[in-house]
């Protein structure tokens, strides 16, 4: 009992609270992980459930909402289990603290990893519920059943509510294997239900990290390095310290995990100030060698280069070179795709408070607190108890709010002023400065036999590794990043010769994961190329894919599509279908994409996504997440990616760097395949078989092939 | 610096700010309303429009000493989460947002569009929303959002709820 009223103080709740039932999961003992050392930023999930006494029920959510859903799907899980509604559930988000586990929202990993504790959570508690009120009344707990956040005695009809026994449930042993519901009873899970963060979204209440204010705070902008990793020669601010409300101008940091760069700050007493200031602070740099060296060109030559040779060997089934060799039909190609920017609405930002003790409060919109905690502590030179981090929501991230540039930079001018700072980055910092999806190629080879079989296939990823550039990880590997989801074992292309290879080549411009990271470059070269072979082989691209897979959930996928997009039907003239299919964070989704054409290119007419994610929890979530990834996938297709021309982005602000708009969407259509598997991922999946897709849809209409992405719809070049 | 009086959402505010601040940066940072959001700060994605006397308008780019006698209109201005307009419930009927951020600005000009056209045809709908941006893909329900809110107009052809 004294533990759980020690994590509660340090959840920062009411002392009058019961922390109950909660954990489950890895070591079937809450106790034991409450009350681990905070220090320690490696522990299984352990999130837990407060439930008050007047009955409020607290969920600590560890997965910040960045509009993919978390703060609907988490408490769904438990609200399940402990048979209760979902607007009888609160919802606080996690701090990073180690107690709380793997806290980032990436991946596509928050029901996949919250499938099982959060359930077991749910249920423990309501066991733990059933027997406190069942030793009050002294009467058999199989007499008692919950229902809307109270136990009932059947017999006499008596009841409890949740808040009324909570306190003695909590002195209770924690079940270690709760039962957990069968799905056919599921009420919540798979089923739809409004998301109740909703009405505050549409009437400006919701609370983003942009919207957040402290006291005493102070505004800063960055003039960031225009090579991004110039040095500051001097600086000029003569101009600038006259605008009034300028408090200062100073020399900063960016820090990244590859590299630290150099960066002016103004600091003022509002936003506007520090903005104008921008303009007229002078700084010279010294960008030594980068206006040769940081360009893109440069990069895609080197991998270029390398696409003529062999990579390193990832993996190898049958003998490619023998197979290959002996091909009837020899097919090769190269594959590219560009960097691109993220750009969330919501752009980078962040407060943070350095105190004059030492210690650190950080208020962002960031995707993983524990990240943060980590990053900030290692910053700092500070210990992980001494910061506390607080999230709040973010208005789109799709990676790029799991990189901590922007937030490590407002650490460093809070220490410099000695206040808290709120930095706000403006559009042209976030598209100009990156991190970005890297660019990236692939040189494909296939070969056909003489009956018109596909029996040889290598897929040799090149370019720069997130891993590497992110974390150090060493380059003299194969990236699993990159090649662990192509294998043979994940995507199912039975091809006897079946080949995986890496090539690093490294680059200086900042890059980092973006929705459905590699699988967004590789989904484009493997299913684009699929669809050569298959050509080569005449045979239907649908057809060829469903002869060379054994899988049933491949099968039904592939088949589903075919259903329901109709394919097989007879085009006007002019028109063109094309699919892919590829699996990524545990689920399978593939597409079909329709193309007419229209003056020298295409109009994009129509696309069926099919996605089979496994368990779901809302029907209506998993189509809305799946339409953003359409969305996202034909820009990533067809709007100009990311280009540096010496040393520089040559795009700035959305008039440059285009993204698609309501004029440009096509029909839309979305299915999900009941597989009742475990669940997959949501976020992501449905991105990487669009641009693909697409590409072969301009095929059949067009002849014309596209490796190279992007493309312009109006000209196809 | 200048005094300069704003009338936002029906109430007049007596601001000490420098006049060619943007209209926006005077309601977040110094009105204290944020709902109303910054995207791009050059009138390419949206996020930031409010209403001067009844019509869309970005924010970002319109400096205060502009609007001044002018009547200005942000998200918490049109409906709240007990009195909603028709446009906010639609939004909601047809779970439109996914992060949001993007969707003040959306509503804004959803609700003006339907005060002009109030049954607007697809082709209305592109014209006045394309020049909005959202990132997490939610065109197909902003449509389908704004023909939900044109059906729901009271008998009397006029948007209710909202004040």
């Amino acid at each position: 009992m004294s533990n759980r009223r020690t994590f509660l103080k340090t959840l920062g709740l009411s002392s009058a609270s019961f922390v109950l039932g909660v954990s489950s999961f890895a070591k079937g003992n809450a106790v034991v992980n409450m009350t681990t050392d905070p220090l320690s930023l490696a522990l299984e999930i352990n999130p837990f459930i407060v439930i008050q006494p007047s009955g409020q029920i607290t969920l600590i959510n560890p997965r910040p909402d960045m509009g993919q859903g978390s703060t609907q799907a988490v408490p769904s899980l438990l609200a399940e289990e402990l048979e209760v509604s979902l607007d009888q559930v609160t919802i606080a988000q996690s701090d990073g603290k180690g107690k709380y586990g793997n806290q980032t929202s990436g991946g596509s990993s928050s029901v996949r990893a919250l499938w099982t504790p959060i359930r077991q959570a749910g249920a423990a508690a309501k066991e733990m519920l059933i027997k406190a009120a069942a030793q009050r009344w002294s009467v058999p707990e199989s007499e008692c059943y919950v229902e809307k956040a109270k136990v009932i005695h059947r017999p006499s009809g008596k009841s409890l509510t949740y808040g009324e026994v909570a306190d003695d449930a909590s002195k209770l042993e924690i079940p270690k294997n709760p039962k957990l519901k069968d799905a056919k009873d599921f009420k919540i899970i798979g089923k739809y239900a409004p998301r109740l963060d909703v009405p505050a979204r549409v009437t400006g209440k919701a609370v983003y990290g942009i919207d957040v204010e402290v006291p005493g705070m102070v505004y800063a902008v960055m003039l960031h390095s225009p090579m991004i990793h110039g040095k500051v020669v001097s600086i000029d601010d003569s101009e600038a310290l006259k605008i009034k409300g300028v408090q200062k101008v100073l020399k900063c940091e960016r820090p990244m995990p590859h590299r630290t760069s150099e960066a002016v700050a103004i600091i003022a007493d509002n936003y506007w100030a520090a903005l104008s200031a921008k303009k007229a602070v002078k700084v010279q740099w010294d960008n030594g060698t980068l206006g040769q060296t940081l360009t893109t060109a440069a990069y895609f030559k080197k991998c270029a280069e390398a696409a003529t040779k062999e990579g390193l060997k990832a993996e190898e089934e049958g003998d490619f070179a023998a197979t290959f060799g002996a091909a009837a039909k020899k097919l090769e190609a190269v594959y590219e795709t560009p960097f691109l920017a993220h750009a969330p609405m919501e752009p980078e930002n962040a407060i943070a408070h350095i105190k004059d003790d030492g210690t650190a409060e950080v208020w962002a919109p960031i995707q993983g607190p524990d990240w943060a905690l980590r990053d900030l502590a290692g910053y700092l030179k500070i210990k992980p108890e001494q910061i506390k981090i607080n999230v709040a929501l973010l208005g789109g991230a799709f990676g790029r709010k799991a990189y901590h540039d922007f937030l490590l930079e407002a650490c460093f001018l809070s220490k410099d002023v000695k206040k808290p700072v709120k930095l706000v980055w403006t559009r042209e910092d976030d598209i100009t400065q990156g991190p970005y999806r890297p660019g990236m190629m692939a040189r494909m080879q296939g070969g056909v036999d003489a009956k018109g079989n596909i029996v040889a296939y290598h897929h040799h990823p090149i370019g720069e590794s997130i891993q590497f550039q992110v974390f150090k990880a060493p380059s003299n590997k194969p990236d699993d990043w990159v090649c662990g989801e192509l294998s043979q074992k994940e995507q199912k292309y039975n091809i006897p010769a079946f080949k995986i290879s890496y090539t690093h080549v490294p680059t200086e411009i900042p890059i980092v994961w973006w929705r459905s990271v590699y699988a967004s470059n590789f989904g484009f070269s493997q299913e684009g190329f699929f669809d050569e072979l298959a050509h080569a082989a005449n045979k239907d691209p649908l057809k060829a894919r469903l002869e060379l897979m054994s899988d049933a959930r491949f099968k039904k996928v592939l088949e589903t599509l075919a259903e329901k997009a109709n394919w097989g039907e007879k085009l006007p003239a002019g028109q063109g279908k094309g699919i892919a299919i590829f699996k990524s964070f545990g689920s399978i989704s593939a597409c079909c994409v329709t193309v007419a054409k229209q003056g020298t290119g295409v109009k994009i007419e129509k696309v069926v996504s099919v996605i089979d994610c496994g368990h779901y929890v809302n029907p209506d979530n998993v189509k809305a997440q799946t339409e953003g990834n359409i969305v996202m996938g034909i820009t990533a297709a067809v709007k100009k990616g990311i280009t540096f021309t010496n040393g520089q982005s040559d795009h700035t602000n959305f008039h440059q760097y285009q993204v698609m708009r309501m004029n440009e969407m096509p029909k839309v259509e979305i299915h999900i395949v009941e597989s009742g598997a475990e669940p997959g991922g949501v976020g992501e999946p449905g991105l990487p078989p669009i641009a693909p897709a697409l590409a072969n849809a301009v095929f059949a209409a067009t002849g014309k092939r596209i490796r190279r992405l992007p493309f312009d719809l109006n000209t196809l070049a | 610096m200048a005094a300069i009086t704003l009338d936002i959402n029906g109430k007049k505010h007596d601001l000490d700010i420098d006049p060619k601040m943007p209209l926006l940066w005077a309601i977040r940072d110094v009105v204290g309303l944020k709902g109303t959001k910054f995207g791009c700060g050059m009138a390419q994605c949206g996020a930031c429009t409010v209403h001067m006397n009844g019509h869309p308008t970005r924010s970002c780019v319109l400096p205060v000493q502009s609007v001044v006698g002018s009547k200005i209109t942000t998200i918490e201005g049109i409906g709240t989460e007990e009195n909603l307009h028709p446009v906010q419930k639609a939004w909601i009927d047809e779970q439109v947002p996914q992060c949001g951020y993007c969707q003040s600005g959306q509503i804004m000009a959803a609700a003006a569009l339907l005060k002009d056209k109030p049954t607007p045809t697809d082709a209305d709908i592109t014209s006045a929303m394309q020049g909005h941006i959202c990132r997490c893909g939610t065109y197909d329900r902003i449509r389908k959002a704004i023909h939900t809110a044109a059906k729901s107009k009271s008998p009397k052809g006029e948007m209710s709820g909202g004040k």
